[in-house]
């Protein structure tokens, strides 16, 4: 698999959320993704880029077109350094959520994508990353 | 700082929300319509959403609430304009909106809320009926 561009961006507030929403629909429109999967994906990330500002305390958002030779895809990795997630399972629940959201975030966005791989420790912060393919 | 106008239209709250909302946003605009709704003695609030190229969990949450809050302050709400890729996401996402009446368009909705409202008043002043 081979890396075409690369960008990081900040997560630092709720105003950066809304930036990396825009900046994922325009490379899913690069990457020639179809309408419905432009929103999936950009949805997904919203939902991760919220759970890095809210719970994580902020971090970051890597953005990455993909090739794996025959398809183009685009892959997201959200990263932080905060309390970490201490039962991923239960976090990718429905309707499970410690803060005040619906608890739809995690697992929410795990269908909206093709791939969801996430790393957690508590006290490690968390990682996660989402791949979607045209 | 972004601000969502809420526009009166006779006994109706008109909401076009035409920016991509933070958080923040989406919370003041559920305060100010519910403060709207009972200066104005609203009894229908029509949000329509057709600019939006996204509704997340979080979006989706402030439309329910609203609708919610709503209702406690007696005025029906009505989501219109949702485009078809959002609503397939939504449901995906696993976000189905229970409580919240929704229509196609603007025409569609105003029709929906007229009527809701109209069997309101008459149900709700019987007195007043010019059956004589």
């Amino acid at each position: 698999m081979t890396v075409l561009r690369t960008e990081l961006l900040e997560l630092r507030a709720g105003s950066d959320v809304v930036s990396v929403r825009q900046a994922v629909r325009t490379w899913a429109i690069d990457a020639g993704f179809s309408l419905v999967d432009q929103t999936k994906m950009v949805t997904a990330a919203s939902e991760l880029a919220r759970n890095t500002v809210d719970y994580g305390g902020g971090g970051t958002a890597r953005l990455e077109l993909i090739s794996d030779g025959i398809r183009r895809g685009l892959r997201v990795a959200f990263e932080d350094q905060g309390p970490g997630i201490p039962d991923i399972e239960k976090a990718l629940t429905d309707h499970f959520t410690t803060g005040t959201g619906l608890g739809l975030g995690l697992g929410g966005a795990r269908r909206l994508v093709n791939q969801f791989d996430i790393h957690s420790r508590a006290g490690e912060g968390t990682r996660v990353v989402i791949t979607r393919w045209k | 700082m972004d601000r969502i106008p809420i526009l009166k239209l006779r006994n109706l709250l008109l909401v076009t929300i035409q920016v991509d909302m933070h958080d923040r946003l989406a919370l003041q605009l559920q305060e100010e319509l519910t403060t709207r709704i009972s200066e104005t003695g609203a009894r229908g609030v029509l949000i329509d959403i057709s600019a939006l190229d996204i509704v997340d969990s979080f979006i989706g949450r402030m439309i329910a609430n609203i609708a919610s809050m709503s209702r406690v302050l007696d005025a029906e709400t009505v989501l219109v304009g949702m485009r078809p890729a959002v609503a397939i996401t939504l449901v995906e996402l696993g976000l189905t909106l229970p409580g919240v009446r929704t229509a196609l368009n603007v025409d569609r909705g105003m029709a929906m809320l007229e009527a809701a409202t109209e069997t309101a008043m008459d149900a709700s002043e019987p007195d007043d009926s010019s059956s004589d």
